[in-house]
Formats: C-alpha cells, structure tokens, sequence
C-alpha cells in the first residue's frame, strides 16, 4: 500500500469534461482549460499524502468515536406540511414538482 | 440612566445583558443603535446579506416583555448576526451562492431556534464564502466584507462576515461555520474571539452542509466569558443531528475564573517555522510567555503529519462537498434553468450559472478524487492519513493538555491577493485544518498587533475540553486585554 503509485497530475481537457459530466457541471471549453490547469495544481499539492507510510491503518471516516449508526424510536411525529416542502419548488403541478423528460 | 450611545456596540454581551436587566436601557433601543450602526458601517464592511431590521425590532420588544415579566435569560434582547448558511425558517438563506439567491428555509437550524428561545434578537445574516468554500470572503457571490482594521484588506473566511460584524460592533455576537478554520481565522485576522467546538458538540441540523465530517458551529464575540454564554445557549445533544454527542453539554461559564496555575502547555513546533510569518511567530511566543507567567509549564510538542493535514483536508472536504452538493440540481429548490431543453441539459446549465468558481472547482476536484481508479489513492488514503493525524493529537494531549500554535500564519492580506492563487489560499489554512481532521475543539483569542493588525493565538484540547480551552483563552484576555482594543472606525 505504501508503494502504490498514481498517475502524474497531468489532466487532460476530456479529463476535465468527463469529471464535469459526473457532477453535471456545464463548462466552456475556456473554463475547461482554466479549470485543468488549477485542478492540476492542486492535485500536484494533495499528492504529498502518497508519501505517509499508511501499512495497516485504519482509515477515519469521521472523528467522534463512539456514534455509529444513530437510530431513533419507530414513532410517527408530526412531519413539514407539503405546502412548506414544496414552496421554493421551482415549477409546480398541484402537490408534485414538475421535470422535464426524463427519457425523450 | 442610558449609556452613551457611541459605546453601546462595543459592551460585552454580559454588560448588555446586566444593563438591560438594570433598565439602563431597553432591547429595542439596543437593537436600534445596531441597526443604524450598520445603516452607517455595512456599506463599506459588508459584514450582512441581509438586515431583518422589522423581526428583529419585534424580537426586541418580546425581548423587553420577557425583561420586564422576569423570565429573561443571559442573552434574552441582545442583537446578533447568524451566518448565512444557517437555516432561518422565513429568512431567505442564501449560502453566498446564486443558487439559493431565493430560497427561504422552511424551518429553523437548531441553533437559531436555541437562540430564539434564549430570546435573542437576529439582526440578520452574515456574509461570507459561498457555501463556506474560501479564506477571505471574496468568493461570496453577492460582495465581498473588508477588515475593519484596514478595509483594503480581507477579513478572513469562511466566516468574514460573523467577524466583521463582531469587530466592527454591528453586532454583539455572531455564529458562524467551521468547516477547516472558518471561525478560527477571521477571527484571529479581525480581532476577536472565535471558538470550533469538538465535532457534534452543536448541533449541526440546519447548517448547509459542505463537508459534513468536518463542519461545526460555533461563537464570534468580543471576550472569552461572551462565547462561553452562548455556547451555554446552543451546545447539546439534538436528536435531529445524527453525529450529535449523546452527552449532556457542561455550564461553560463554571470554572472560567480558576487560572492556568499548574496547566502543561505544548508548543506545536511545526507551526513556528517554515510558513509562519515571523512577526506573527514572535507575537506567538509573547503570548506564550505569558501564559508561562501566569503559572502554565511550556514545552515543545511535535505533530510530525500535521503539515499533511492540509492535504487530507483538499481530499476530504472536496469529496464530501461534491456529494452533499449534488442536490442543487434545479428541480426541488434553488436556481433552476427552465428555458434549456432537456433534464440533464438543464441541470448542466443551472449548475453551471449557479455556482461560482471556487465552488465549481472544489466539486470537479471532489468528483475526481471519488471517482473510479482514483478512490483508494486519494480518499482512502487521506482517510488513513486522518486515523495517523487524530492519533498524534491523542499522543500529544497525554503530555500537555493544551497545545497552542498562531491561528493564521499571516495577519490579513490584501483583498485580491490570493484569490487566483488556490494553493496559496490554501496555505492560510495550514494551522486550522488539523483540529477539524481530528474533530477537537479549538479557540482563537487576540494575542496583539503587527502592523496594526490583528494576531490570533489558537489554543487546542482534546475531545470535549472547551472549558479548559475557554479557562486559559480568559486568563490570557484577562491578563493582556487586547480585548478592549477596537478598530477606529
């Protein structure tokens, strides 16, 4: 595990378009460029981690010990109206949010 | 009698609460003289995105009601700024962002509820980096908020408007978000005091999540004993956070006058060298030897991976940020692109105009550091990097029981200065981040001036050891009263 390796920082402009379509950000080829250029550099800084010797570590998924799974007790309580819920809605039909095609 | 009107802004919150409990003067009159501060300041600070000036005139005549019928608490009328990611159920929540510019929330946070019920009175909302992504408060999408010790220069971030209002007196406390040291350093580079709680301390229900292994809520004010009344008021269990301690919260107040006669403080020397300006260094170590007069035993301590942890924290934060950030998609809430044909084209588009820069950036890197091939590499490893970081703070805190560092290696920079450089923004983080990859609790208190401005002494404990933290932050304040000095403005 210590010896593993990545790929140098070097990101490609289809790099960037792939990763942007995962996250559904739209982008110009511009901001494309702009953007591989700084997400090489920070990438080049984060890789300082490769070289900590991690051999048999646990890793921390976050920092209290103690809480794990948090279940409460199975009883109905009053929940957010739907006029609430739904008033920042962008595009409404009755009591359900109004999208576009899924599948054309 | 009323106090002049030109100091109101700068009381504790304590002596505003003593004098409205005295009738020296009311609430409303309180809550006015900050609404025209602000009126007067805000222009050029832009410490608030929004003023609720007609709720808070009427939180602050409830306020004097519950003065006058006896069942006033500490901090029943006294006027304070939330920060703009906390949900306030009514009052539009903006995140600094263009893709919540109209979303009203329909519920309270659980620390504005706490506050409310407390009775005090929520002037508005504070300013600071959209989605608390940023170090300097210019990557909020509406305006940036400028220091008021310089204002050609940044406050700090994420939370720079919390500071500001608190430095500036536009507001008597604040509550803001600290995600890898958005409370610590704006505080620190605006004056005043700032306090990360341990992770699920406060309730995080309600806050606009960015990094949720990593944020907390917590206090600006101007004196130590301030923060440990409002931490009074919004820390404990809360059934609506799942990471919140099953723990009943301490009085944070018990014990704050006891001094540091005996306390064995640790030096963390990583964070006194390289990368550290050497004036905010040298007013690091007169702070120290201050506390040493005061009766603490100082040594030197050394966290070997702490410099790691700012990139774990470029790893993580950006990961969980990617993935908490998903749901502004346009179709629930938010900004929503209705003229672009087709679902995925649409949400392309209103992500894209939605989002800032900053933004943007920090969810493609977080994409990439989750996606295929890049996991084990990147996340996993910068979590096996967390387990070895949290571990060093364990080790460290057998041996002392605080450890102390400079909050900001520098003193405020420039507006402009940094913000096309990421990396070099990054490096204003350098001796925050630890304490949020641990989750223990950390305090920024003022420690004096270079150049006329601000320095921060940070002061770090182990899991749940804020009334230590509070104790030697007020003994400190206490002996020194850089508390007392405040901008000219």
């Amino acid at each position: 595990m210590a010896t593993e390796h990545l790929p140098a920082p070097r990101l490609s402009a289809e790099d960037v378009r792939h990763i942007a379509t995962l996250c559904r950000i739209g982008m110009t080829d511009e901001e494309v460029e702009r953007m591989r250029e700084e997400l090489a550099l920070i990438i080049g800084e984060v890789r300082v981690i490769q070289g900590v010797d991690t051999t048999g570590v646990e890793p921390t998924g976050h920092s209290v010990e103690g809480i794990h799974t948090v279940w409460r007790d199975d009883v109905a309580r009053p929940a957010m109206s739907v006029s609430d819920t739904l008033a920042n809605a962008p595009r409404r039909e009755g009591d359900y949010i109004r999208v576009q095609a899924v599948m054309e | 009698m009323a106090a002049p009107t030109s100091d109101l802004h700068y009381l504790t919150v304590r002596e505003m609460a003593d004098a409205l409990r005295a009738r020296r003067m009311s609430s409303y009159e309180l809550t006015q003289a900050h609404l025209l501060r602000i009126e007067r300041l805000d222009p050029s600070l832009g410490a608030y995105l929004a003023v609720t000036a007609e709720r808070a005139l009427a939180q602050a005549r409830a306020a004097d009601e519950r003065i006058a019928n006896g069942t006033a608490g500490p901090l029943t009328g006294i006027p304070m700024q939330l920060k703009d990611n906390l949900s306030t159920g009514g009052v539009r929540t903006t995140c600094a962002s263009r893709i919540l510019e109209n979303y009203t929330p329909a519920y309270d946070a659980t620390v504005a509820r706490r506050l409310a019920d407390a009775g005090a009175v929520l002037l508005g909302k504070g300013n600071m980096d959209e989605f608390a992504m940023g170090s300097s408060t210019e990557t909020s999408a509406y305006k940036p908020a400028r220091n008021p010790w310089d204002t050609d220069r940044v406050p700090g971030g994420s939370s720079g408007g919390p500071a500001v209002a608190v430095a500036a007196g536009e507001a008597a406390f604040s509550l803001g978000s600290d995600t890898g040291g958005s409370i610590r350093q704006p505080a620190a580079l605006c004056g005043v005091v700032g306090l990360k709680p341990t992770y699920g301390a406060v309730s995080r229900y309600g806050l606009i999540a960015f990094a949720s292994s990593l944020d907390q809520i917590g206090p600006f004010t101007r004196t130590v004993e301030d923060a440990a009344l409002v931490m009074n008021a919004i820390a404990g269990y809360d059934p609506n956070d799942s990471t919140s301690m099953p723990a009943p919260a301490p009085d944070f107040l018990l014990g704050l006058n006891d001094g540091i006669r005996g306390l064995r403080v640790g030096i963390v020397c990583e964070f006194m060298g390289d990368g550290i300006d050497p004036d905010v260094a040298n007013a690091t170590r007169i702070a120290i030897a201050e506390l040493e007069r005061l009766g603490a035993t100082v040594r030197d301590v050394s966290l070997p991976h702490a410099n790691a942890a700012l990139a774990v924290y470029y790893i993580i934060a950006p990961t969980e940020c990617s993935a908490n950030l998903s749901r502004y998609d346009g179709v629930k809430f938010g900004m929503s692109d209705q003229d672009t044909k087709g679902l995925w084209p649409a949400m392309e588009s209103t992500r894209r105009h939605g989002f800032g820069a900053e933004v943007k950036r920090r969810i493609l890197l977080g994409t990439y550091a989750l996606s295929s091939g890049y996991y084990d590499a990147y996340y996993l490893k910068a979590q096996q990097v967390r387990t070895i970081i949290r571990r060093e703070f364990a080790e460290a805190f057998q041996q002392v029981d605080v450890l102390v560092t400079p909050t900001s290696p520098t003193v405020a920079f420039k507006l402009g200065e940094r913000i096309s450089d990421p990396v070099r923004m990054h490096a204003s983080d350098v001796c925050t981040v630890p304490v949020n990859i641990a989750g223990i609790p950390g305090i920024s208190v003022p420690c004096g001036f270079v150049h006329g401005l601000p320095v921060g002494l940070q002061i770090l404990g182990p899991h749940l050891s804020e009334p230590t933290l509070l104790r030697v932050a007020h003994a400190y304040e206490q002996a020194t009263g850089w508390h007392r000095m405040h901008p000219g403005i």
